[in-house]
C-alpha cells in the first residue's frame, strides 16, 4: 500500500474521532447546572443584561446552531475568553503549552535513558538476578502513585537536603540552569511511569528478535554477542518501541495534571485543574480539546512511524 | 435443537480450561503472592471498626501532628486524629473506589462491545467512533473533568472514573467479539439456528471473559490511582471521611514537620496497585495462550 494511501485512509477515521470529541466536549458544558447567561453576567442581575449576553453569545440560538458557531469559532482558534483572567484563552494556551512540551521532552529524555538499556539488558540476560531486578522496578514504576512520589522526592531533595527547589518554574530563556533544576524533579517523576512501560516493551520485542533466525544466523557466523544484541536484535526491536514512544509522549502532554499541581509548574495540567475549579469552562474545554487532539495527532504519527518502519505492512494490500 | 447448540459449547473443555488456567496461576509464586497481598487489603477493608485502635474521625486538639509513638504507631494528623486508623479506614473507600467503577464499566461495556462487535454494521461505526473519541481524551482528564461536572464527592468520582474506564473495556470486548464470531462453533451454532442473542451470550461472551479478566485486575489498579487523584485535587471523598488521596491532600501542607502523614498513605496505595498490577501479569500469563 502507497503511503499516501494509508494515510489517507488513517485520516478518514481522525477526522469523524474528531468530530466526536467536540460533540463530547461541547455536551459537557450543556449538562452544566445553572444558566450559563446568569453566570456570565455575574454580579449584574438585571434581566435586560442578562438577555444583552445571551443574545451575544447566542444562547438563545437551538444547540445544534450553538454547536455549529462554537465549532467555527474553534477551527479559527477562537476558544473564548477565560472568565477568570478576562484574557482570550488562546493566548493562555499559547503560554502554557511550551512549558508542558518541555516537560515531556525531558520526562521522554529520561524514560527512554532507564527504559531502553534496562531493557536491552534484562533481555539478554533473561532469568538472571538482572532480569527480575529490572522488570521489579518496571513494575514499581508502573504501579507507584506518581503524585505521592513527587511529594517524597519533595520531602527528600528539596525540604530534607535542599538540593533542589521544592517547586516553581523557571523560563529557559531567564535563566537556563534554573530552568533545569526545576523541571528535574517532575521530569524524573513523570519519566519513571513512562520507564516502566519503555522496558517491559523493549524487554518482550528483544526477546522476539533474540529468538529470530536472522540472530541465529549471526551467531553461528560468530558474530561477537554484544554486536548481535545492539546491532541485530535492538535494530528490529526498537520498531514497536519507537511508535510506543510517540503514544506516551502523547499522554505525557496531558498526563501531567497532578504533577504540575504538585510542583506548581504552570502548564497545561495546571491550567485544566484551575480551570475546574474556577469553574473556567472555556479554558476547561479548550484544554481537553487541545490534548485531545494533540493526542490523536501523535497517534496518527505512531503509526505512519510504523508503516514506514516496517517494510512487511508496506508490502501487504 | 435445544440440544445441539449446548453440546457444541462444550462445557467441560471450558471447564477444564478454567482448571488449567487456575493451575497455570497458582505455579507462579509472584502471582499467588499477589493475590494474598489483594485479599489482606480486602480483609482488612473489611475489619476496618475491629482493627482500628482509634475513631478515623475522632479530633483531639492535645495530639496535633504527633510523630509514631506507643499510643498512635503512625502518628497523628493535623488534628490529632491517628493516622492508623484513618489508614485502615481509607482502605474502603479506595477498594470500593477500584471496584465499583470497574463494575460500571464492565457492565455497561459488555453489551456494547457485543452489539459492536457481533452485529456490525452502522451501528459498529457509530459505536466505534464515539468510543475512539473518548479514547483520544487521557483517562484522568476525563475522570477529572465528570467529577468536576458532577460535583466532588466519593460517588461522582466513582461514576466519572467508571465512565473514563468505558471505552478500553468497549474496545476489548468488540475486539474479542469480532475474532470469536468467525470460528467454526460460532458458524455452527447459527448453522443450527441459534438466535443471534444467544449465540452472543452462550458462545462469545464466555471467550470474551479471559482478557476481560486481565484487563478489570488492571483496571482496578487504574482505578484506585484515579481516585486517590481525584481526592488528592478535593474531588473525591470530603473530610472528615478518610481516603488515602485525601490524607495525601492534608499532608501535602505539613510535609517539613509531618513527613509520616504523606508517608503511609501513599505507601497503602503503592502496595495494593502493584500487587495488583503483578497479579494482571498472572493473570495474562495463565489465561492468555501466547504468553505460556
Amino acid at each position: 500500500m502507497a503511503l499516501w494511501l494509508y494515510v489517507a485512509r488513517r485520516l478518514g477515521v481522525l477526522v469523524p474521532t474528531l468530530f466526536f470529541v467536540s460533540v463530547l466536549i461541547f455536551s459537557l458544558q450543556q449538562l452544566l447546572p445553572g444558566d450559563a447567561a446568569v453566570a456570565l453576567a455575574g454580579e449584574e442581575q438585571d434581566a435586560a443584561v442578562v438577555a444583552a449576553i445571551r443574545a451575544r453569545y447566542h444562547l438563545d440560538r437551538p444547540i445544534p446552531v450553538q454547536y455549529g458557531l462554537w465549532l467555527g469559532r474553534v477551527l479559527r482558534g477562537d476558544f473564548g475568553e477565560s472568565l477568570r483572567n478576562r484574557i482570550p484563552v488562546r493566548e493562555l494556551l499559547a503560554s502554557k503549552l511550551p512549558v508542558t512540551v518541555e516537560l515531556a521532552l525531558c520526562s521522554m529524555a529520561i524514560a527512554l535513558l532507564i527504559g531502553i538499556p534496562a531493557g536491552v539488558v534484562s533481555a539478554a540476560r533473561k532469568g538472571t538476578a538482572v532480569d527480575v531486578i529490572a522488570n521489579l522496578l518496571a513494575l514499581s514504576g508502573l504501579s507507584v502513585p506518581h503524585f505521592w512520589l513527587g511529594i517524597m522526592l519533595i520531602l527528600l531533595f528539596a525540604v530534607r537536603l535542599g538540593w533542589l527547589p521544592a517547586s516553581g518554574y523557571v523560563p529557559p530563556w531567564e535563566d537556563l540552569r534554573q530552568n533545569l533544576t526545576s523541571i528535574l524533579l517532575p521530569s524524573f517523576v513523570l519519566g519513571t511511569g513512562v520507564a516502566g512501560v519503555m522496558m517491559r516493551h523493549t524487554r518482550s520485542a528483544m526477546l522476539q528478535t533474540l529468538g529470530a533466525d536472522y540472530v541465529r544466523t549471526a551467531r553461528a557466523k560468530s558474530v561477537p554477542e554484544r554486536l548481535v544484541v545492539l546491532k541485530h536484535a535492538l535494530r528490529n526491536a526498537l520498531i514497536p518501541v519507537i511508535t510506543l514512544g510517540a503514544i506516551e509522549f502523547g499522554r505525557l502532554l496531558s498526563g501531567a495534571v497532578l504533577t504540575e499541581q504538585i510542583f506548581a509548574i504552570p502548564g497545561f495540567g495546571k491550567l485544566l485543574v484551575d480551570g475546574v475549579f474556577n469553574r473556567d469552562y472555556a479554558v476547561v474545554q479548550a484544554v481537553v480539546l487541545v490534548s485531545a487532539s494533540l493526542y490523536v495527532i501523535l497517534n496518527l504519527g505512531a503509526d505512519v512511524l510504523y508503516f514506514l518502519a516496517n517494510p512487511r505492512l508496506r508490502g501487504s494490500a | 435443537m435445544s440440544v445441539g447448540p449446548a453440546v457444541l459449547a462444550a462445557p467441560p473443555a471450558a471447564a477444564r480450561r478454567r482448571y488449567k488456567a487456575a493451575r497455570q496461576l497458582a505455579r507462579r509464586p509472584a502471582a499467588v503472592i499477589a493475590f494474598a497481598v489483594v485479599l489482606g487489603f480486602i480483609l482488612v477493608a473489611l475489619a476496618a471498626p475491629q482493627l482500628a485502635p482509634f475513631d478515623p474521625t475522632a479530633i483531639d486538639y492535645r495530639a496535633l501532628r504527633k510523630p509514631p509513638s506507643a499510643a498512635h504507631p503512625l502518628g497523628t494528623d493535623e488534628v490529632g486524629r491517628d493516622v492508623l486508623s484513618r489508614l485502615l479506614w481509607g482502605a474502603r473507600a479506595s477498594l470500593l473506589a477500584g471496584v465499583i467503577p470497574v463494575t460500571i464499566a464492565v457492565a455497561f461495556s459488555v453489551p456494547l462491545g457485543l452489539l459492536s462487535g457481533y452485529v456490525g454494521g452502522w451501528l459498529d461505526g457509530l459505536i466505534m467512533r464515539i468510543n475512539d473519541a473518548m479514547l483520544s481524551i487521557p483517562f484522568l482528564i476525563v475522570a477529572i473533568a465528570l467529577a468536576a461536572f458532577l460535583g466532588p464527592g466519593l460517588g461522582n468520582a466513582m461514576i466519572a472514573i467508571g465512565i473514563a474506564a468505558l471505552p478500553t473495556f468497549v474496545r476489548l470486548v468488540r475486539g474479542t467479539a469480532l475474532a470469536i464470531k468467525t470460528e467454526e462453533y460460532v458458524e455452527a451454532a447459527q448453522a443450527l439456528g441459534c438466535s443471534r442473542p444467544r449465540v452472543a451470550l452462550l458462545h462469545i461472551l464466555p471467550n470474551t471473559l479471559p482478557p476481560l479478566f486481565v484487563q478489570m485486575s488492571v483496571t482496578v489498579a487504574a482505578a484506585i490511582i484515579a481516585e486517590a487523584s481525584l481526592s488528592f485535587l478535593g474531588l473525591g471523598q470530603q473530610p472528615p471521611a478518610p481516603s488515602w488521596g485525601s490524607m495525601l491532600n492534608a499532608a501535602q501542607r505539613y510535609l517539613s514537620q509531618a513527613p509520616w502523614m504523606a508517608l503511609y498513605p501513599g505507601l497503602m496505595i503503592f502496595g495494593i496497585v502493584m500487587a495488583l498490577n503483578v497479579l494482571g501479569d498472572g493473570l495474562r500469563d495463565a489465561l492468555d495462550p501466547r504468553y505460556q
